[in-house]
C-alpha cells in the first residue's frame, strides 16, 4: 500500500515500490530485515540467559517432572511380576469367591522365585500393601519358602500355594495385582482425593480414613487468613517507610529485614517459647489476673497462623513498600488542593495506585505460606498442619513416593488454578515490584 | 559486529563458568552437627528456599570449616578421609561418641562425622541406592528399620562371627547376641524402651501403672505422646480392658483398631504429641506436660543430670533394639576401615562403656556385668536399665512383622484422627 505524505515531508530512507515492499538500504525488503534483527536479538539475550536457564531446567523444572512421573508411576509391578502380569490378563474374576486358574499362580511362582533372589519381592509387597494391608507379610513368608521349589515338577502350585498359606486363595491379592498391574496408575491420585482405585474403578473410601481433602482445604483456608493478616499489618508499615523522613524510613527497613539473619527455626522455637501453656503470654496474662487458665495459643491452627504471618510478613512489606516508594507525592497533594479530605485522597488516589504492590505481595505470602512446612511441624499440634507435613511424612517415613508426588503434583495444580483465577480477576499485569 | 560478538561469547564463557562454580561449591550440605534433629532435616525440605538461600550458604560454609578444624584438632593421619555415622543425635549420639567414636579416634587416628539423620535413614538410603551415590558408612537404625533395609537389600549381609568381636566371656557374637540377631543385616548395640515419664511435683500421688496415661481424673494434665500409632495403640488397648496376649490379634481386626483410637480420643484434648525423642523432656522440663512418653535414656538424661522432678513409670516398657547397619554398595576402602570400626565399636566392653553415659541396656550378654557406673555422676546404671528386674515386670516387645503389615493402614486412621 503506497501512502502519500501530502504536507511535502523529507523523503525517507527507503524506497517505495508501487506493490508497498519496502526496501531497506541494501535492497531486503523492510520486514525481513525487521524479522532477522529481532531473531539476533532474541538469540543474544537466549544466550546471555543460557547459564541460568540450563541451571533452572536441571535443577527446578526437571526434578517437577521426575516428581509428576513418580505419582503415575506403577512400574514395579510389572516389571517385578511380568509373568504374572500377562497371565491375568485373560483372567476376569466372575464372581466373589473366584480365584485364579492355575496358570495364574505358576506364572506367579517363577516371578517370585526371580524376585526373591534379586531381593526385590517385599518392594512390590510393600507397594501393594499402601492400597490393601496384609499383602507385604505374605510376600515377605512367601520369598523366603519359593526358592527352593522347582518349576517343572512342584506343580500345581495353586494348591501349593493355599497350603502355604490360606490367604492366596482369597481374591484380595489377585485382586490388588490385577488393579495395579499396568506401568502407569491413577490409584496414588485417587488416594490423595480420599477415593480408592479398587478393581471395580474408583470408590470413595472410608470417612475414618479421609484426611487429605480437608488437609487442603485446610492450607488454603490458613494460607488465605496469613495473606490477609499480611496485607492488614503490612500495609502502615509500607506506607510508614515510604512517606516518613529518610533517616528513620532507614532505621525501621533495617528492623524489617532484621529477621532475615535470624535462623528461620530460631524464630519458630521463639514463638514456642512465647506461645506455650507456661510461656511467655500466658504466664503474663495470669499474673495479671486477667486469665485463670492458661489460653490453649499452641499446637493449633492459631498457633500456626500466628508464627507464619510473623514469618511471611516481611515479605509483603518490601513489595509494597517498593510500590508506594513510586508513588509521586504531588497526587495527593493534587487531590487534596482539590479538596478531597485525607481519607477521600487516600481511598481515591493512593491505595488504587499502590494495588499492584499488594498483589505482588499476596501472591508472594500466599505461594510461600501454601507450601509451608517446618512452622507448623513445630507449632501446629496435631489440627494447624498442612498439606506439606504430609507429604514429608509420606517420604520419609511410609516411603509411599508415589502417593506424596501425587499430594504434590496435587498441590501444584492447585496453586496453578488459583494463579489463572488471580490472573482472570485482577490480571497478573496489574502486579509491580516497584 | 564481530567485536561485539567476540565480546559477548566471551561474556557468556565467563557466566558460565562462574555458575559451574558456584553449583559446585554451593552444593556442600550433610557436613552434620545441627543442634535440632529431625527439624533440621524438615528445614532442607521445606518449600521456604527463597528465604534460606541466603542463610543456607553461609551455614555451609560456616560448617564446612568447623568440621574440617574438627578433624585437624583431633591430629590424625586419615583425618582428610572421614567416615559418615549416622544416628540420632541429644544425648544418645553423645554417648556412641564418648564410648565409640573418641577412643576409637585416639587408637587409629580415623575422623568422623556425625550426622543427625536416623530418622529419615530408610527414606534417604532408598534415595541415595536411586542415585548410586551412597555417601554413608554406618548407620544406626531401630530393628524395625533395619529389617526393612535389609529386606529391600539396601543393607549389607553381616557374617557376624566373622565380623565381630568375640565376647569377653569366650562366646561367638552370634551366641552373645542371641535372639537380639533380628536381621542378618543388622547388628544390635542397645536394647531401649519406650517408657513414661511424670512431673513429680505436679501429679498427686504415684501413677502404679500404663493406664495413669488414659486417667485424667487422678492425674489432671496434659499428656504427650509420639505423632506414630506404634505402642500408643497397643497402651490403649491395655487400658481398654483386652489381655496383653490377645493385643495384637484384637489390633489386626478393624474394629480392634477403632477402638484402640476411641480410647485415645478419651483423653485428646490433653494430648501433645513429640516427633523427636527430646521432646518430651523439654516439654516435662517447662511444665507443659505432666507425664508424657519417650525413650527411657532421654528420661534418664533429664532426671539424673539435669536434675529435674520427673518420675519413671516402667510398666507396660515397649522394648525394642537399637543398632548398625552398614549401607550396601559401599566401595572396598571405605567397606575395610568401617568393618575394622564396627569391630571395636561392638565388642564386649565399648558396648558396656555406652552405659557409662546413658541409661540404656548393652546387647550382648556379655557385656551386662561389666555395666558400672555413670562416668560423670558416678551412680550405678544397672538399676536404671530397661533390663533390670525391677524394672521389667511388664514388658511389651515390638512386634516388627506386625507392624511391617499394619503400619500403613493403622496410620491412615491415626492421622485422620490426629488431623479431624
Amino acid at each position: 500500500m503506497a501512502s502519500r505524505i501530502e504536507t511535502g515531508a523529507t523523503t525517507p530512507m527507503t524506497t517505495t515500490f508501487e506493490e508497498g515492499e519496502i526496501l531497506t538500504a541494501d535492497n531486503q525488503p523492510l520486514s525481513v530485515a525487521l524479522r532477522k534483527a529481532l531473531f539476533r536479538q532474541k538469540v543474544r539475550a537466549l544466550l546471555l540467559i543460557a547459564p541460568l536457564l540450563i541451571f533452572v531446567v536441571v535443577t527446578f523444572i526437571w526434578p517437577i517432572f521426575g516428581m509428576l512421573w513418580r505419582s503415575v508411576d506403577n512400574s514395579v509391578v510389572p516389571e517385578t511380576l511380568p509373568r504374572t502380569v500377562a497371565a491375568m490378563e485373560s483372567w476376569a474374576p466372575s464372581g466373589a469367591g473366584d480365584t485364579p486358574p492355575e496358570a495364574v499362580y505358576a506364572a506367579f511362582v517363577a516371578d517370585m522365585q526371580i524376585a526373591a533372589d534379586e531381593r526385590t519381592h517385599t518392594v512390590v509387597g510393600g507397594r501393594l500393601n499402601y492400597e490393601t494391608p496384609g499383602i507385604a507379610s505374605k510376600f515377605r513368608q512367601l520369598g523366603r519358602e519359593v526358592g527352593d521349589w522347582d518349576l517343572a515338577s512342584d506343580g500345581p502350585f495353586k494348591e501349593k500355594l493355599i497350603e502355604t498359606d490360606e490367604a492366596w486363595g482369597e481374591l484380595f491379592i489377585w485382586d490388588t495385582i490385577n488393579t495395579y498391574s499396568g506401568n502407569y496408575t491413577v490409584g496414588y491420585y485417587a488416594n490423595s482425593v480420599d477415593r480408592q482405585l479398587t478393581a471395580d474403578g474408583i470408590s470413595a473410601r472410608d470417612a475414618d480414613e479421609a484426611i487429605y481433602l480437608r488437609l487442603f482445604w485446610r492450607t488454603i483456608f490458613m494460607s488465605l487468613v496469613i495473606t490477609v493478616l499480611c496485607v492488614l499489618l503490612g500495609y502502615p508499615i509500607a506506607w510508614l517507610l515510604s512517606n516518613t523522613l529518610d533517616r528513620y524510613a532507614n532505621l525501621l527497613l533495617i528492623l524489617v529485614l532484621l529477621p532475615f539473619w535470624t535462623s528461620l527455626l530460631v524464630r519458630t522455637s521463639a514463638w514456642k517459647v512465647l506461645l506455650q501453656d507456661q510461656g511467655v503470654i500466658n504466664s503474663a496474662l495470669e499474673s495479671l489476673g486477667i486469665i485463670d487458665e492458661p489460653l490453649p495459643l499452641m499446637y493449633n491452627q492459631f498457633g500456626t497462623i500466628v508464627a507464619m504471618t510473623h514469618i511471611l510478613l516481611p515479605f509483603m512489606i518490601l513489595p509494597m513498600y517498593s510500590v508506594m516508594k513510586t508513588i509521586p507525592r504531588s497526587y495527593t497533594q493534587a487531590a487534596k488542593s482539590l479538596g478531597a479530605t485525607d481519607i477521600t485522597a487516600f481511598r481515591r488516589v493512593y491505595f488504587p495506585q499502590s494495588v499492584p504492590g499488594i498483589g505482588a505481595g499476596a501472591i508472594l505470602v500466599f505461594i510461600l505460606a501454601i507450601g509451608y512446612y517446618i512452622t507448623p511441624e513445630i507449632v501446629g499440634g496435631s489440627t494447624g498442619i498442612f498439606i506439606s507435613n504430609r507429604i514429608a511424612y509420606n517420604i520419609s517415613s511410609t516411603l509411599n513416593w508415589g502417593l506424596a508426588a501425587a499430594l504434590g503434583g496435587l498441590l501444584l495444580l492447585i496453586v496453578m488454578v488459583l494463579y489463572w483465577v488471580y490472573d482472570k480477576f485482577v490480571g497478573i499485569d496489574n502486579v509491580k515490584l516497584g | 559486529m564481530t567485536e561485539n560478538l567476540k565480546r559477548l561469547f566471551a561474556l557468556v564463557a565467563i557466566i558460565a563458568s562462574m555458575s559451574l562454580l558456584a553449583a559446585a561449591c554451593g552444593s556442600s550440605d550433610d557436613a552434620a552437627v545441627s543442634t535440632t534433629s529431625d527439624a533440621a532435616e524438615a528445614d532442607d525440605a521445606s518449600s521456604d528456599e527463597a528465604a534460606e538461600a541466603d542463610d543456607a550458604s553461609p551455614d555451609d560454609a560456616a560448617e564446612a570449616d568447623d568440621s574440617s578444624s574438627a578433624s585437624a584438632a583431633s591430629g590424625d593421619a586419615s583425618g582428610d578421609d572421614p567416615l559418615t555415622l549416622v544416628s540420632w543425635g541429644g544425648a544418645y549420639q553423645t554417648s556412641q561418641i564418648n564410648a565409640y567414636s573418641d577412643p576409637y579416634t585416639a587408637k587409629t587416628g580415623q575422623s568422623f562425622i556425625w550426622d543427625e539423620s536416623s530418622a529419615d535413614a530408610v527414606a534417604k538410603l532408598r534415595a541415595m541406592n536411586e542415585a548410586d551415590n551412597i555417601t554413608w558408612d554406618l548407620v544406626d537404625v531401630v530393628g524395625a528399620d533395619a529389617i526393612r533395609l535389609c529386606d529391600e537389600g539396601l543393607a549389607m549381609e553381616i557374617d557376624f562371627d566373622s565380623m565381630l568381636a568375640k565376647g569377653d566371656d569366650g562366646s561367638t557374637p552370634t551366641e552373645d547376641f542371641g535372639e537380639y540377631l533380628v536381621s542378618d543385616c543388622f547388628i544390635p548395640q542397645i536394647v531401649y524402651s519406650t517408657t513414661v515419664g511424670y512431673r513429680t511435683d505436679l501429679v498427686d500421688g504415684t501413677p502404679a501403672d500404663i493406664c495413669a496415661l488414659f486417667d485424667t481424673d487422678a492425674y489432671p494434665g496434659k499428656r504427650a505422646l509420639e505423632s506414630r500409632p506404634l505402642n500408643n495403640m497397643e497402651w490403649a488397648l491395655l487400658c481398654d480392658g483386652v489381655p496383653k496376649a490377645d493385643i495384637y490379634d484384637v489390633l489386626a481386626t478393624d474394629e480392634g483398631q477403632d477402638q484402640a483410637i476411641a480410647k485415645l480420643d478419651t483423653i485428646k484434648d490433653d494430648l501433645v504429641f513429640w516427633n523427636a525423642g527430646a521432646d518430651t523432656p523439654q516439654l516435662l522440663a517447662d511444665g507443659e506436660i505432666v507425664m508424657g512418653s519417650t525413650y527411657n535414656g532421654r528420661l534418664f538424661s533429664a532426671i539424673e543430670e539435669d536434675g529435674q522432678p520427673i518420675g519413671m513409670l516402667w510398666d507396660a516398657q515397649m522394648f525394642d533394639f537399637d543398632g548398625w547397619v552398614i549401607p550396601a554398595g559401599l566401595p572396598e576402602d571405605r567397606l575395610e576401615r568401617v568393618l575394622d570400626f564396627l569391630n571395636f565399636a561392638t565388642d564386649t566392653q565399648r558396648l558396656a562403656d555406652q552405659a557409662k553415659w546413658i541409661s540404656y541396656g548393652p546387647a550382648r550378654a556379655s557385656s551386662a556385668p561389666l555395666v558400672g557406673q555413670h562416668a560423670d555422676l558416678g551412680i550405678d546404671m544397672a538399676p536404671h536399665m530397661p533390663t533390670d528386674p525391677a524394672n521389667a515386670t511388664n514388658i511389651f516387645v515390638t512386634q516388627y512383622g506386625f507392624w511391617a503389615d499394619y503400619r500403613d493402614d493403622i496410620d491412615a486412621k491415626y492421622q485422620a484422627w490426629l488431623a479431624g
